[in-house]
């Protein structure tokens, strides 16, 4: 009933003893995540909120069996931080992280296509499968077990579209934040890959927004390879040219990266749009009447 | 992050990339000065941070003094409106003084992050001095592309490829190689998010010259470039964006409506600006407040729509994550306290500490228009600054 993450997820937290990362650990604990390793340089053999921590990634897994990182090291060494994951085998990374320079990511990206890490993020709320493993930052009450796969380059709006959903008992597979750079570590497209393979997944709900192409090339494999329906909502359509939104990656700086491309794009795909963003809901609930 | 032009041709001459001789005026007689330095016709050239300065009249030429005193009078301390700039024009207080060149032939060539291969892309036409955009729609065969990969660099035989492309001959294409991979050394060295050379010509004499140059940074890898960081002209920025980032607000972006909003996460603050329009209201600005530690962003916020006389009405719209609920409610009602707030307010809060929140409100007495949900908010503002109340 879910995908990335689930009761088996083992979590090992890199950053676990910095603000942001002892908040969050916490949360994602008293969630029911099984978080069995932290990732500190320098505090090494001590423990945070009673999660053993290491020096290192590599000596981190090979004492605890991690299988899924999630990250909340400061912009300037976060892509060594995903590095590292990704040279010791982690399977799955989710970096939170917002603020990491292009090009370090660019070096990232270059060295993945050689290794089987997936990177979810950065600049990402993380993911969830409601009921199992929380990895991230996202508020769990919200969410409701259930079989609608969300993903979206948003945070809170994100938060918003899944409260919409449990308001109207529709429950969620598994809830990912792709992250609102640039250059995420995973796109729709291998996202929705994921969610056409989970047996358990019935609908998926796309939240995308301005800047850059992904929408459309969602739309592509919509067209082709999806069977299960898809909603989608574009954040942006107020937005204007050239500005950046918020998100780095929010900007428009092409006729392609409008709103209304990729509304057009998603829209003659098959998918059905949500007229605007509080009605994300209603329109997925009327979607899997049809099912 | 843009700079001027004056100061990427610096930059790019630092790389070797040839450049025409030129210096900075801000004054008719420091401009007389250079050109008389220069010795020979000039072309003066309006900084400001946007393209489509020749259409609109910030380039102009002069063969004697009293032309350049002239061209440097009609420009200095007016505003200039082009294509890029919105109606109100940016202001023009410095002018670079250029020799003019004898152009042969005008090209294009930039570098900037392709996001679907993740990987920087060098871009060569010979379609030089038009907008790139263009080109791309009406004749995509003109656009040489080269991928660079980011472990081994920028490489010779990709600098053969584009100059062929471009079809310049003999030695120009070693130079055409060099120039390019000094371009790429400098998109690398000082994080750009875009290096463009447009035009790049050929003069009549067989030379590569940049005669226009644009360089557009990463804000994330700033931290790493004070000398970048140095170059910012915060004249050329819109005053109410500069105004949020020196009181912490940094995701403001200045909108053309009549409704003051505060939203916490970047997806979500376009989300409600697009639904304020989906019920018939027009939001002033962007705003995503970020992840409070403190208060001080959320009085700053209410600061900064008091100020905006544009401002009609106020939404207040949060869902709690990162952000706290209690957090937000507790600055509404310090801004309450230090200042007369004279503008209907729309308050709706979920998510993270909401109960210790809407306490916190109640308790106040502050009068505001309570929310229960995302449409509610929206409908309600528009309402409300169009004078009609529940």
């Amino acid at each position: 009933m879910s995908i990335l993450v689930d009761e088996n997820t083992r979590l090992l937290v890199q950053g676990i003893t910095g603000s942001e990362g002892s908040f969050h650990t916490q949360r994602c604990i008293e969630y029911g995540t099984r978080v069995v390793a932290g990732v500190t340089p320098g505090k090494g053999g001590s423990k945070h909120l009673d999660v053993p921590v290491f020096n290192t990634v590599e000596k981190a897994m090979a004492e605890t069996g991690a299988n899924a990182s999630l990250m909340f090291v400061p912009p300037p060494f976060a892509a060594d931080g995903i590095l590292e994951a990704a040279t010791a085998g982690m399977r799955l990374v989710v970096c939170i992280t917002e603020g990491i320079p292009v090009l370090d990511m660019v070096k990232v990206h270059r060295y993945l296509k050689c290794k089987s890490t997936r990177l979810i993020g950065p600049n990402c709320p993380g993911v969830m499968s409601p009921g199992k493993c929380k990895a991230g930052i996202m508020v769990g009450e919200i969410h409701l077990p259930g079989s609608v796969g969300v993903i979206s380059r948003s945070g809170t709006l994100t938060y918003d579209v899944v409260s919409q959903l449990t308001s109207l008992g529709i429950g969620q597979s598994t809830c990912i934040g792709i992250g609102g750079d640039a250059l995420p570590g995973s796109t729709f497209v291998n996202i929705l890959e994921l969610f056409e393979e989970d047996q358990d997944t019935k609908a998926v709900v796309l939240i995308g927004e301005i800047g850059g192409t992904m929408e459309q090339e969602a739309a592509e494999f919509v067209s082709h390879n999806m069977t299960k329906p898809v909603v989608a909502f574009i954040a942006g359509s107020t937005a204007p040219p050239g500005k950046r939104m918020g998100h780095a990656g929010a900007i428009i700086t092409g006729s392609a990266g409008k709103a209304s491309e990729k509304i057009k794009a998603l829209s003659q795909a098959g998918a059905a749009i949500a007229p605007n963003p509080a009605e994300v809901g209603l329109t997925t609930q009327k979607v899997l009447e049809t099912l | 992050m843009k700079i001027h032009e004056y100061q990427a041709k610096a930059l790019m001459a630092q790389y070797g990339i040839p450049v025409p001789r030129g210096k900075l005026a801000s004054t008719a007689a420091e401009a007389i000065e250079i050109a008389a330095e220069i010795g020979c016709k000039v072309v003066i050239k309006a900084q400001v941070y946007a393209g489509g300065r020749g259409k609109a009249g910030g380039i102009k030429t002069a063969s004697n003094s009293e032309d350049v005193g002239k061209a440097v009078s009609q420009l200095i301390g007016t505003k200039l409106v082009t294509h890029q700039t919105g109606p109100e024009g940016v202001p023009v207080s410095k002018v670079l003084v250029e020799e003019a060149s004898d152009v042969a032939r005008e090209l294009y060539l930039s570098i900037l992050i392709d996001r679907t291969s993740r990987l920087p892309v060098m871009m060569a036409s010979e379609a030089g001095g038009m907008e790139i955009e263009e080109v791309a729609q009406s004749s995509p065969d003109k656009i040489f592309k080269s991928y660079i990969d980011p472990a081994i660099g920028f490489q010779p035989f990709q600098g053969r490829k584009l100059a062929y492309g471009l079809n310049v001959e003999g030695s120009q294409v070693g130079d055409a190689t060099r120039l390019m991979t000094g371009l790429y050394k400098i998109f690398i060295d000082k994080d750009c998010s875009l290096a463009e050379i447009n035009p790049l010509v050929v003069t009549a004499d067989e030379k590569l010259l940049a005669l226009d140059a644009k360089l557009n940074f990463d804000d994330n890898a700033l931290y790493r470039h004070k000398d970048i960081q140095e170059l910012q002209d915060k004249e050329q920025e819109e005053p109410l964006e500069i105004q949020a980032r020196d009181w912490g607000i940094n995701n403001y972006v200045k909108m053309d409506g009549d409704i003051g909003c505060m939203v916490n996460g970047a997806g979500l603050a376009m989300a409600v600006n697009d639904l304020i329009q989906y019920c018939g209201g027009r939001a002033a600005n962007f705003l995503d407040i970020g992840t409070l530690n403190n208060t001080e962003r959320v009085v700053n916020s209410f600061k900064m729509f008091v100020a905006d006389s544009r401002i009609k009405a106020i939404l207040v719209n949060i869902f709690g994550g990162m952000a706290r609920v209690d957090v937000i409610a507790k600055g509404i009602v310090e801004a309450y306290q230090q200042m007369n707030i004279p503008l209907p307010v729309v308050i709706r809060l979920a998510g993270t500490n909401l109960e210790e929140g809407q306490r916190i409100l109640a308790e106040s007495g502050i009068g505001f228009i309570r929310a229960k949900d995302f449409y509610d908010a929206a409908n309600k503002v528009v309402k409300a600054a169009k004078g009609v109340m529940e």
